[in-house]
């Protein structure tokens, strides 16, 4: 730590400022707005990790994918579900591994101990043995000790959090706050070098104080207009302008209406891939209702839209069609 | 490794002024979090205003209302100081004849500072100004301000404390030496000292105003508002002024949004007895399949189901607005609660409550719904005929209302029959226990039925009623 060395996994050029988290995540594609930044960079230089929330599709998870990319740190990744446990989180013991080793040094035991003279010496010799079944031999570790025991620096992706139960928040207290995992068997280890922590939640449930307090916090919301277009140029390149313009125009707009499951910047992207595919120029509503389903994933939103899409397309193309306006944000409320 | 980004610096006052404010809006930022703040500043520094305003965001808001609340009281409390107009002042073009950068001298130290703050504020460089004012209001107390009232005291306060009776002596001096000697008053230098004390002045009373004011909208304001809903929450429904309806919108969406929270978790219950194969073999393979560790099989214990019956007739008008009020807020946070409506006949009020906003909803339930006279039996037979399917061992019937059922039959058949189905039946009645039972009056006929019946007289009340009847399913 004396010196400075550029290629420090402990302290990543990349993140060395917030304008060189921006540049670092922009060179992988991904368009990190001011907060988005400053959060990251926050994380690496607090040691803490960032707890982001969100609507679905809004790159939650994409952020701790492109950090591991852009930085070429490991990323590890913990999807969590109902029923996670420690033994599927932490670390689990290779039984399988134990009982074959049992076995087949079943004889060499006999021989170990056949010199020995009476239960006390037997005893003894085998003391000295039992902890070669619970080494790091035998030890299967799991994302979150995998995470600890990265020398190269790593990203640790907790991945939906409010999808686990509440016990597994406070499994998760000791490697949050203090980057270290402790089998009682072998004792406590320690990372080197800590992860970069993102843990993402759709908020489908509160998630506990405990956990929120030891963290760093981020909301993604839908991107507005400018932000949408300028993610659409890095994500799907070749798009024409004017169709750039027109769609997401037409995005922000279906924002507005009233349905359940709003489009999200992963739709966003699919659509704009969808009409390249297609080799449109420009919108027009026959193009939409043909391609509406991509964006639209209930079939009540997509009933709610149906009547009024001419409308929604042509107020779309107006916005378009206004330099100017259509760089104006338009976040729904 | 971070011990450099400790707090060498302290929790310094700005940040901790903004973390007060932070509290007194309603966010809540523990210690804990206050230092991460601390480190978190002590890393990017003050410099640039986004930057800090994400920071803040992300270490003190751990939710996205409280990133709205940090967000307002970031805006109010880091405001742009006002900046002076240079070129208007030039524009002006009298009395200026001394220069523009340089403040006039009076030979006193403190007088000078006041000029020369006041002379920086005009020429755009507010820091100086804002610094003072801050310095000056923590003495003079002005973050304790609670009413608009006091911002007039306060602010005399506040330039009492930057020194602002020396500049008013030596303003009086002035005046009266040019009135003793008229000769004297000719004298360019003097004249232009007097417009230039005049000018810091008002400068100074405005700033200094200004000041207040904004301490008022980040302190005073949502204390004021705090303690008023707090009130508006003990009143009785019956009288609530339309500013109360208001606050009430906010008191009761915060009861509903804790109620719900308090209760969705999903709870398991430990059967005792019954061993999980699967999870025990899987635990014990380590133990060559010797059964040391043992996992017994749970029981999930399902979410709260409530039907809600809510009487909207004439005998309890004064109160259905309010009733109403809490249940379009526990709709939006309790998944599964079924909301009726009745004065005569029954009906499902769950689309306008889920689909429309909170006085259109009303509005239409009472036009839709109110006219009749009351009739508790036709309710339970429409519910009866109707909805009897959504009641059954896991659901919580609450009905809301004062079993005034104007002398038709209460059907206390089809009540009890209800009760037997239902998990729990709470009552909540807007009436005081002494007038059960009076006049058409059903209620004592009703009261053996209720797994719990009480007087609900204001939204407190409320709140802990559905609060017992939530916590039934431990």
């Amino acid at each position: 730590m004396s010196a400075a060395v550029s290629n420090d996994p402990l302290h990543p050029p990349g993140l060395a400022s917030i304008d060189a988290v921006s540049a670092t995540l922009a060179s992988v594609g991904y368009i990190a707005t001011r907060p988005i930044a400053t959060a990251v960079y926050l994380a690496q230089h607090l040691r803490k990790p960032v707890l982001i929330e969100g609507p679905a599709g809004v790159g939650k998870t994409e952020l701790a994918v492109s950090i591991a990319k852009s930085l070429q740190h490991a990323l590890i990744r913990l999807q969590c579900y109902e029923g996670l446990d420690d033994s599927r989180a932490l670390y689990e013991w290779k039984y399988g591994k134990q009982l074959l080793y049992t076995q087949i040094l079943k004889e060499k035991i006999g021989q170990l101990i056949g010199d020995t003279d009476g239960l006390q010496g037997a005893m003894g010799k085998l003391a000295s043995f039992q902890d070669l079944f619970f080494s790091r031999d035998f030890l299967q570790p799991r994302p979150l000790l995998q995470a600890m025991e990265q020398d190269g620096g790593s990203v640790l992706l907790i991945d939906e959090i409010d999808k686990s139960e509440e016990s597994f928040e406070a499994l998760l207290l000791e490697v949050l706050a203090d980057y270290q995992v402790t089998i009682p068997e072998i004792g406590t280890i320690q990372a080197h070098v800590p992860p970069l922590v993102i843990l993402t939640s759709n908020n489908t449930r509160e998630l506990g104080d405990a956990l929120k307090r030891r963290c760093l916090h981020l909301h993604i919301g839908y991107p507005d207009a400018v932000l949408e277009q300028r993610v659409l140029r890095a994500r799907v390149p070749g798009l024409p302008e004017t169709l750039l313009t027109q769609l997401v125009a037409f995005i922000q707009l279906l924002r507005l209406q009233n349905i359940r499951k709003p489009p999200s910047m992963a739709e966003s992207v699919d659509w704009a891939r969808t009409l390249l595919l297609l080799h449109a120029d420009a919108l027009d509503e026959a193009l939409v209702r043909d391609t509406l389903n991509v964006l639209l994933k209930r079939e009540t939103d997509i009933a709610e839209v149906a009547p009024n899409l001419g409308q929604l397309t042509q107020s779309a193309l107006q916005v378009a069609n206004q330099p100017g306006v259509a760089a104006t944000s338009r976040t729904p409320a | 490794m971070d011990s450099h980004l400790g707090l060498q610096a302290g929790l310094d006052s700005q940040l901790a002024g903004f973390i007060r404010a932070l509290r007194a809006a309603g966010a809540e930022a523990s210690l804990a979090e206050a230092i991460d703040a601390a480190r978190a500043v002590a890393l990017v520094g003050y410099g640039d205003r986004d930057t800090l305003k994400c920071t803040l965001a992300a270490a003190l808001a751990k939710s996205e209302e409280e990133k709205g609340i940090c967000d307002e009281v970031f805006e109010l409390f880091f405001k742009l100081p006002e900046r002076g107009r240079p070129d208007a002042r030039k524009a002006d073009g009298e009395g200026d004849g001394e220069g523009e950068g340089e403040a006039p001298r009076t030979g006193d130290a403190e007088v000078d500072a006041l000029l020369d703050l006041a002379q920086q504020q005009q020429a755009g460089d507010p820091q100086a100004m804002a610094a003072a004012l801050q310095r000056a209001g923590q003495k003079a107390g002005v973050d304790d301000i609670r009413f608009q009232s006091q911002s007039a005291y306060l602010t005399r306060q506040l330039l009492e404390q930057m020194g602002i009776r020396k500049l008013e002596q030596l303003q009086q001096q002035l005046n009266q030496a040019g009135d003793e000697n008229v000769e004297a008053t000719t004298d360019d230098g003097r004249t232009a000292l007097r417009q230039a004390l005049a000018a810091a002045r008002a400068q100074l009373q405005r700033q200094a105003r200004a000041h207040v004011d904004q301490r008022f909208a980040l302190f005073g304001k949502p204390a004021t508002e705090a303690f008023l809903r707090e009130v508006a929450v003990e009143r009785p429904l019956g009288r609530m002024s339309p500013a109360d309806m208001d606050r009430m919108k906010a008191a009761v969406a915060r009861m509903a949004k804790r109620l719900a929270q308090r209760h969705s978790h999903r709870k398991r219950i430990l059967l005792r007895g019954q061993l999980d194969l699967r999870r025990t073999i899987r635990a014990n393979a380590g133990h060559d399949g010797v059964p040391v560790s043992l996992h017994f099989k749970h029981k999930r214990v399902d979410k709260p189901r409530i039907v809600a019956v809510c009487d909207v007739s004439g005998s309890v008008a004064a109160h259905v607005r309010f009733l109403l009020l809490f249940l379009y807020a526990l709709k939006g946070t309790v998944a599964d609660l079924e909301a009726f409506a009745f004065s005569n006949r029954l009906r499902d009020v769950g689309p306008p409550l889920d689909l429309l906003p909170f006085d259109d909803a009303m509005n239409l339930i009472i036009r839709d719904v109110g006219g009749g006279s009351t009739d508790y039996g036709q309710a339970w037979q429409d519910l009866h005929d109707q909805h009897w399917h959504l009641i059954d061992g896991r659901t919580t019937v609450l009905v809301l209302g004062d079993g005034r059922s104007n002398q038709t039959n209460p059907r206390l058949d089809l009540f009890a029959e209800l009760t037997a189905r239902a998990k729990r039946v709470v009552w909540l009645s807007p009436e005081a226990e002494g007038r059960w039972g009076t006049g058409d009056s059903a209620l004592l006929a009703y009261r053996p039925f209720c797994t719990h019946l009480s007087h609900a007289a204001n939204a407190g009340d409320l709140e802990r009623a559905i609060d017992e009847a939530l916590s039934a399913y431990g």
